[in-house]
């Protein structure tokens, strides 16, 4: 096991550069090891990820940035256990979750997923979505889990919308439901696959700020798939810039902005270095995307 | 609605009764068919002061509810278990699919052979065309089912049973009352169909033998009734789905669809 590495702490002028290292949660190191992932289809095999290694510490931010079509969500679904992996392996705290001999992880709730287009159940309210994990898996009674999840609705500011239904409420609130719905199982990574792609610029910087305010308080692992570039520097610990078809890591960025982050961050000085950085690496997957005419995978 | 029932009543009247036109000769005017309906002593024995007329009624709703709900207890099951299950659809959807197109009035005669008792086999005869409808809707209800809401389960601990009843049930429930919808109508027709064939009391009996003993206004007297019969019956299942689905109505009111 690797020991956790944090990104550097280097303190901002005006602000207080908390040592972050001393609430990093034990579990929830994903290490992804030479994944290769192959679809076969009439038309021929497809390598969507091919030799692909990323090494996520517990309790980190990993954002993973490429554009739409080039893999990226295959990698999550495979640590999600939603798809089989062709080769390579996968662990979380050293626990095997696949490799060549069992090619697809169990699905679990130690893994929770925030999905691309919200999975909130539309027929339940948004307390029962939320209480829905412990209490399907017996780990809490009913009462108990409502008392946890209003606790943990509140502290995600979502006091007063228990009991509507999901389409009752706008959907970045949506997404903060689903995401608390996650956390009440105590998972050791979430597991996000562009949850905020829908959203308008305002409305997502508004939720970035709400996912690092419950991420402060629950410190988890937190995979998070995105092709906004922005959105990956603002959040992340660390960022991988992916490669298109095969998907594998093109560079690997720590982001040296100190955490707690709010939006001030985006117009620093260091943020714009950073963005300038990485920005031809990401443009050229872009276009290498766009030439090929890859569509959403 | 006011103006369509307007324009539709008064279609007719002026049709056969003024115009004269001559597909509607034989046909009784407006002005016959309300008056032997309200009439205390009706010519043709039929009307809403004389308690055949409810036999009739109840006699049909009686076995159109017998039809219906062994169609519902059976078919939403069958259908739930296709949609959900990839072996036991591959089992039996193809011998489902082979009986589904054969015309309810095809299995009259098997039937009447089948069951000697021909009440019987008028309820099946309701009950088969009901329960395919049902059945069918059930299982592309399953399959109308984001495929992430299931994985959504799964990653939240659900087991499979679990999975079946707060996910499968509940999400292919739309599908199961549109089904229900189409069910209850089609129970009626084929009802109506068995009953003319071979019933006794019934509104479909009433239609028929009015026919073959020249009662006209009868006749129309028995499908309106079947028009309005069959409007509440389809009304009641709409009112169910919407208290079992209360998610739903507030989801369409919020997008003005209601």
């Amino acid at each position: 096991m690797p020991a956790a590495r944090r990104p550097e702490v280097t303190a901002a002028p005006g602000r207080e550069a908390r040592p972050f290292a001393e609430a990093v949660p034990s579990r929830g190191a994903i290490r992804i090891e030479n994944v290769v992932k192959v679809y076969g289809g009439r038309s021929g095999a497809v390598t969507a990820v091919d030799g692909c290694s990323l090494d996520i510490a517990a309790g980190e931010i990993f954002m993973v940035v490429g554009p739409s079509g080039c893999g990226k969500t295959t990698l999550l679904n495979a640590v999600a256990g939603f798809h089989d992996i062709s080769a390579g392996r996968i662990t979380l705290d050293g626990q095997v979750l696949c490799d060549g001999t069992h090619p697809q992880a169990p699905r679990g709730p130690d893994r929770v997923v925030v999905f691309q287009n919200g999975a909130l159940f539309p027929w339940q309210t948004n307390l029962e979505n939320v209480i829905f994990g412990p209490v399907m898996q017996r780990k809490l009674s009913k009462r108990d889990a409502t008392d946890k999840a209003m606790d943990m609705m509140a502290d995600a500011g979502l006091s007063g919308i228990e009991h509507s239904y999901p389409a009752e409420v706008s959907s970045g609130v949506r997404r903060r439901v689903e995401i608390v719905r996650a956390l009440m199982n105590d998972p050791k990574v979430l597991l996000l696959d562009e949850p905020y792609r829908a959203l308008d610029a305002l409305t997502k910087s508004v939720m970035h700020e709400a996912l690092l305010r419950i991420y402060y308080k629950n410190k988890v692992t937190i995979f998070f798939i995105t092709h906004d570039l922005e959105e990956a520097l603002f959040l992340g610990h660390k960022v991988a810039v992916m490669t298109t078809r095969p998907c594998r890591p093109k560079t690997i960025l720590t982001v040296d902005i100190p955490h707690p982050r709010d939006y001030s961050v985006l117009t620093s000085k260091r943020f714009r270095e950073l963005t300038r950085e990485t920005s031809a690496a990401v443009h050229e997957e872009a276009l290498k995307a766009f030439q090929s005419g890859e569509r959403e995978g | 609605m006011l103006t369509g029932f307007g324009l539709f009543l008064g279609g007719w009247y002026l049709a056969v009764e003024v115009w004269r036109l001559p597909r509607f000769a034989e046909m009784p005017g407006l002005t016959v068919v309300v008056k032997e309906w309200l009439s205390k002593d009706p010519t043709y024995g039929l009307s809403l002061y004389t308690p055949e007329y409810y036999q009739h009624i109840g006699r049909s709703v009686w076995r159109v509810a017998q039809a219906f709900t062994l169609a519902t207890v059976f078919g939403v099951p069958l259908g739930l278990f296709l949609g959900w299950s990839r072996r036991f659809r591959d089992h039996v959807f193809p011998v489902f699919e082979l009986l589904r197109p054969i015309p309810v009035l095809a299995w009259v005669p098997l039937a009447i052979v089948m069951f000697v008792a021909s009440e019987s086999a008028v309820i099946y005869l309701a009950f088969l065309a009901s329960f395919f409808a049902t059945a069918l809707n059930a299982m592309l209800g399953v399959k109308s089912i984001d495929e992430s809401y299931l994985r959504a389960a799964e990653c939240l601990g659900a087991s499979r049973s679990q999975v079946f009843r707060h996910v499968i049930l509940p999400g292919a429930l739309p599908f199961i009352f549109t089904g229900l919808q189409i069910s209850v109508g089609v129970a009626w027709f084929s009802l109506v169909a068995a009953e003319m064939v071979s019933g006794q009391y019934g509104l479909g009996y009433v239609i028929n033998t009015s026919y073959s003993m020249v009662r006209y206004p009868t006749i129309i007297i028995g499908m309106i009734t079947l028009g309005v019969v069959g409007y509440l019956t389809s009304a009641m299942v709409r009112v169910v789905g919407d208290l079992l689905m209360q998610w739903r109505v507030r989801e369409l009111a919020l997008r003005g669809q209601a």
